[in-house]
């Protein structure tokens, strides 16, 4: 599931080859849903234990039923054999919802304004559209929340609308290595789902593609043992909006503060996003009026990326050998130049010669042994790092302005690094800083970690953005920062990495992995900012002791005077004449 | 003594003294002019004070104590150091008021009086004591002590008692009050905080300084000082500056020996007594007033454990450390030989022995027995 995706609300629908990839990987993924039956039913198991050991004994002996089982006669395999059947995805995930960010009702709340606004932004870049996105919380109950998220994106065909919302598994960017924001596993469909498990309500859609077109209003449940969508109700209403999609969303869930909150997210996304207008309204809002703003900063969408080939490197045997039998190359040079990227006919040769596998060999034919040689071979030739043309920085400029928009301080940095590689996958790193004005002196800085522009919000201990900051040595840069630790003042860090393929460290994608490419570049970036951070934080050291040293002087000197008086008896005149002369000479003088 | 005697050595006493404060008053006012030329003259006054650190020490056989070297840190007035300067002017101007006026300020009562200093006034009494401690060592350069400046100890000194009358010049009337030490029946005479202004009629032939009370009771009781004509001194542990200062005007003034009974051990022989003797290290600059170079040791030694055959505890590890520190870094006893070998036999022996441990052989033993043993021989004395 590590690479499951969210789904663009996009009006050029997902094309006949690319549906056919989702459908494809909804069977692959169906054979692991497989598996986590087995594990479903060891918590049935552990269920029936609590009978006591008989049952225990028993239960462990066959396969558990859904049913209590009482203690009974064994079965055979072909009563075995009879239980055994299909079990839909939707229905694998209504049951293990936590993998999909929906642990506990604050999660729930949060994970469900992730998933639309990643899909919205995704969705109005891809169209070419600067993305204006209202999000809306309204409390219903204590733990019952309605949930709407609206854009002014491309909107979705009608027929589309169905299967994007109310079926899992279905959408554009799967299997595509390209850099976009594909966040919290299966999105909005599971988010949908997520409400209709814990409310019984439907999803409600609004949509329309264009002006001329009309505006679609939808209702939709998920039956979750075909995956399929099932449509409530489906008619055509006036919408104000020319182009766009709105979709409601009822669940339990729980509004809390912190960094794990709703508002810290939107804020975050709204630091990341500097082309987006993002308009939240939280619960607690009574009307329109009152939701909070956080203003568009450009007008310019980020760059297109381009989408690029696997680069050999960063290939693993088993997605090698997939390759191979996917491929619709000829032969092993053929798909190892086609398929890859910075792959030569002259390295696809070298390769297959290091490997002592025939270059005219049928990919489809190649064993799991020459398949090892060949992944063996990869790593030990030389190939040039695959283009950078693919990941797209949100940039120095925008970064900065991003900040001053967002947080009151009294200095700002931006880093933007130029590309660079690891295990073939390009990745590039942006920090930016804001130094002093509101923000807490005496507190750890805040860290905010962003990923392709999503920020993420939980496990920040265990992400090397982390890591690389609290290895940073701020001291050197005047700020304070306990051994092994966050550093000490009124500083805020962003640090976004942006890659084609960014490596989590697990499923929840909540941290970004140790390797040793990526946290030197967070380094160097980091070290860079602080430097100017530093030169900032002396020039006001210097302004202070300035400040400081006139005070001084008219503090103190009076004071030497006075001294003097006492013990040599100066008249009041020659007292002053001391005063003056004082004042003169240390007011000129630098040293302090 | 006469009527027409006292009264002369009562102006004698006064005159003295007066010198004295001229000296220091002289010594404050050369400082201060100096910073107010410098001023004149569109410069930056400085002031140089000795710098304190072990470093800039060196025992001097011929002086017989620790002198501070010829190092000196300046400190010029800056916009960092003007506060500093303000307030060390200011402490200048009161104690110079404080020789005028007769009168003294202990380090409390300094940091009080600042609190009408305006902006040079100290928020702790830490600050204001650093800067005594640089005006101490500011003018200890000049000869003139802590007591001079009129600044003095919070506690008092040791006891007294025997063959000696003080001096001691009432501070209002400028009357010279007679003190006679051997009429305090059981008591003794308490040495006051500050003892710059007294002075002393004795014909005893030594000072007997004693680490512990216990045994200053017993020969004050028994009149020990009438039978050998001495004055007994009590130091009560490391002597506290008082007793240094009243122990090194008497034998001064007075030419008399000085005889340390302490302890055998690391503590009274290093601590105590080399402290009374030569002054101690990190305060290298007050020995030249405080220390007392004529003061031998008369024991208890590591020989007289053998030869009394005395009762002993086995030496701690911190006796050992010390002992061993001597030997290797203390620049007194790397002067003298008979010591480094009175030490090797301590730590030889790995024992230590108390001054009381003589009561082993009769109470009275110290007074009948081993005092007179050893004051028929002061030449054997330790140096």
């Amino acid at each position: 599931m590590s690479q499951q995706e969210s789904f663009a609300f996009a009006a050029k629908s997902a094309g006949g080859r690319k549906v056919k990839a989702a459908r494809k990987s909804a069977k692959a993924s169906a054979g692991a849903g497989k598996k986590a039956v087995r594990h479903a039913s060891t918590g049935a198991r552990k269920k029936t234990t609590r009978q006591g050991p008989a049952a225990a004994r028993a239960a462990r002996k066959k396969p558990a039923s859904r049913h209590k089982a009482a203690p009974r006669s064994r079965a055979t395999a072909k009563e075995m054999a009879r239980k055994q059947r299909d079990i839909s995805i939707s229905e694998f995930f209504a049951k293990n919802r936590h993998l999909l960010g929906f642990d506990n009702p604050s999660k729930a709340l949060l994970t469900t304004v992730k998933e639309g606004v990643d899909n919205s932004l995704d969705a109005c870049e891809e169209a070419g559209i600067v993305p204006d996105i209202r999000i809306e919380i309204h409390q219903h109950g204590e733990t019952r929340f309605r949930v709407a998220l609206e854009d002014n994106g491309p909107g979705i065909v009608r027929a589309e609308v169905p299967k994007i919302f109310g079926r899992l598994l279905y959408g554009s960017k799967f299997h595509r290595l390209r850099q976009s924001r594909g966040q919290q596993g299966i999105g909005i469909s599971a988010a949908g789902m997520y409400g209709l498990l814990t409310t019984g309500r439907p999803v409600v859609i609004t949509t329309r593609t264009g002006p001329k077109k009309d505006a679609h209003h939808f209702e939709l449940k998920i039956d979750t043992r075909s995956n399929e969508p099932k449509v409530k109700k489906s008619e055509v209403v006036a919408w104000d909006k020319d182009h766009g999609t709105r979709v409601e969303i009822e669940l339990e869930g729980g509004y809390r503060g912190g960094q794990h909150s709703v508002d810290a997210y939107i804020r975050q996304i709204s630091l990341a996003n500097p082309h987006a207008q993002i308009e939240f309204l939280p619960p607690n809002a009574e009307k329109n009026g009152d939701a909070i703003v956080y203003p568009r900063v450009s007008e310019e969408l980020p760059p297109e990326t381009a989408e690029i080939k696997p680069h050999p490197y960063g290939v693993e045997l088993g997605v090698l050998m997939q390759m191979f039998r996917d491929t619709r190359s000829r032969n092993l040079r053929g798909c190892l130049q086609g398929d890859f990227a910075r792959v030569s006919g002259r390295i696809a040769d070298e390769i297959c010669k290091r490997a002592r596998v025939k270059n005219t060999r049928r990919p489809g034919e190649v064993s799991r042994d020459e398949a090892e040689r060949l992944h063996k071979a990869i790593q030990a030739t030389k190939i040039m790092a695959p283009p950078t043309d693919c990941i797209a920085p949100i940039g120095e400029e925008l970064i900065e302005r991003a900040l001053r928009a967002e947080v009151e301080a009294e200095f700002y940095a931006s880093v933007t690094r130029k590309p660079a590689v690891y295990r073939g996958n390009p990745f590039l790193i942006e920090v930016g800083l804001a130094y002093g004005g509101n923000l807490p002196g005496d507190a750890p800085v805040v860290a905010f970690r962003f990923a392709n522009r999503v920020p993420l919000q939980y496990q920040q201990g265990a992400c090397t953005i982390t890591k690389a900051i609290t290895a940073t040595d701020w001291k050197s840069y005047q700020l304070q920062q306990p051994r092994g630790a966050m550093p000490v003042g009124p500083l805020l860090i962003m640090v976004h990495i942006a890659s084609v393929w960014v490596p989590f460290t697990s499923e929840s994608k909540e941290a970004i992995a140790h390797y040793p490419e990526i946290i030197k570049e967070i380094r160097l970036s980091l070290q860079e900012c602080g430097r100017r951070v530093a030169t900032h934080i002396r020039k006001r050291k210097r302004e202070a002791d300035e400040e400081k040293k006139r005070a001084y002087i008219v503090q103190y000197i009076p004071q030497v005077a006075v001294g003097l008086q006492e013990i040599l008896g100066l008249s009041d005149k020659a007292r002053a004449q001391v005063v003056s002369n004082l004042t003169d000479v240390l007011e000129r003088s630098r040293r302090m | 003594m006469s009527e027409a005697q006292v009264h002369k050595r009562a102006n004698e006493v006064k005159a003295r003294n007066k010198a004295l404060d001229t000296i220091t008053v002289g010594a404050i006012e050369a400082s201060a002019r100096a910073v107010h030329q410098r001023i004149l003259k569109r410069g930056k006054p400085d002031l140089h004070f000795p710098i304190r650190s072990l470093k800039n020490v060196s025992y001097s056989e011929k002086q017989g104590y620790f002198t501070i070297g010829k190092h000196k840190k300046t400190r010029t007035l800056t916009v960092n150091t003007v506060k500093n300067f303000a307030q060390t002017l200011r402490m200048m101007g009161l104690s110079k008021e404080l020789v005028e006026t007769n009168d003294f300020a202990t380090k409390r009562d300094a940091y009080y009086q600042s609190k009408n200093w305006e902006e040079a006034r100290f928020g702790e009494q830490s600050e204001s004591d650093a800067v005594m401690d640089d005006i101490e060592a500011l003018f200890s350069v000049d000869g003139v002590s802590r007591e001079q400046l009129r600044f003095i100890p919070d506690e008092h000194g040791g006891a007294v008692a025997g063959n000696l009358v003080v001096l001691d010049p009432d501070r209002e009337t400028g009357e010279v009050e007679r003190i006679d030490c051997t009429r305090f029946g059981s008591g003794a005479y308490s040495i006051p905080s500050m003892v710059e202004h007294l002075s002393f009629e004795t014909d005893a032939k030594f000072i007997l300084a004693i680490e512990t009370g216990g045994i200053f009771q017993r020969l004050q009781s028994h009149k020990f000082w009438q039978s050998e004509n001495c004055i007994l001194i009590s130091l009560a542990g490391v002597p506290a500056r008082a007793t240094r200062r009243f122990i090194r005007k008497l034998s001064d003034e007075c030419k008399l020996p000085v005889y340390a009974f302490v302890d055998c051990d690391p503590y009274g022989i290093s601590n105590i007594y080399r402290t009374l003797k030569v002054g101690s290290g990190n305060a290298a600059h007050l020995s030249q007033f405080f220390c007392v170079p004529k003061a031998r040791f008369l024991g208890v030694t590591p020989q007289d454990i053998r030869d009394y055959e005395l009762p002993t505890h086995p030496l701690l590890e911190v006796d050992i450390k010390r002992a061993r520190d001597a030997l290797k870094n203390d620049p007194f006893f790397k002067a003298h030989k008979p010591w480094q070998k009175a030490i090797h036999d301590l730590l030889e022996m790995g024992v230590r022995a108390e001054q009381q441990a003589l009561a082993m052989w009769g109470l009275n033993y110290v007074i009948e027995e081993y005092l007179p043993n050893k004051l028929s021989e002061p030449g054997k004395f330790l140096p």
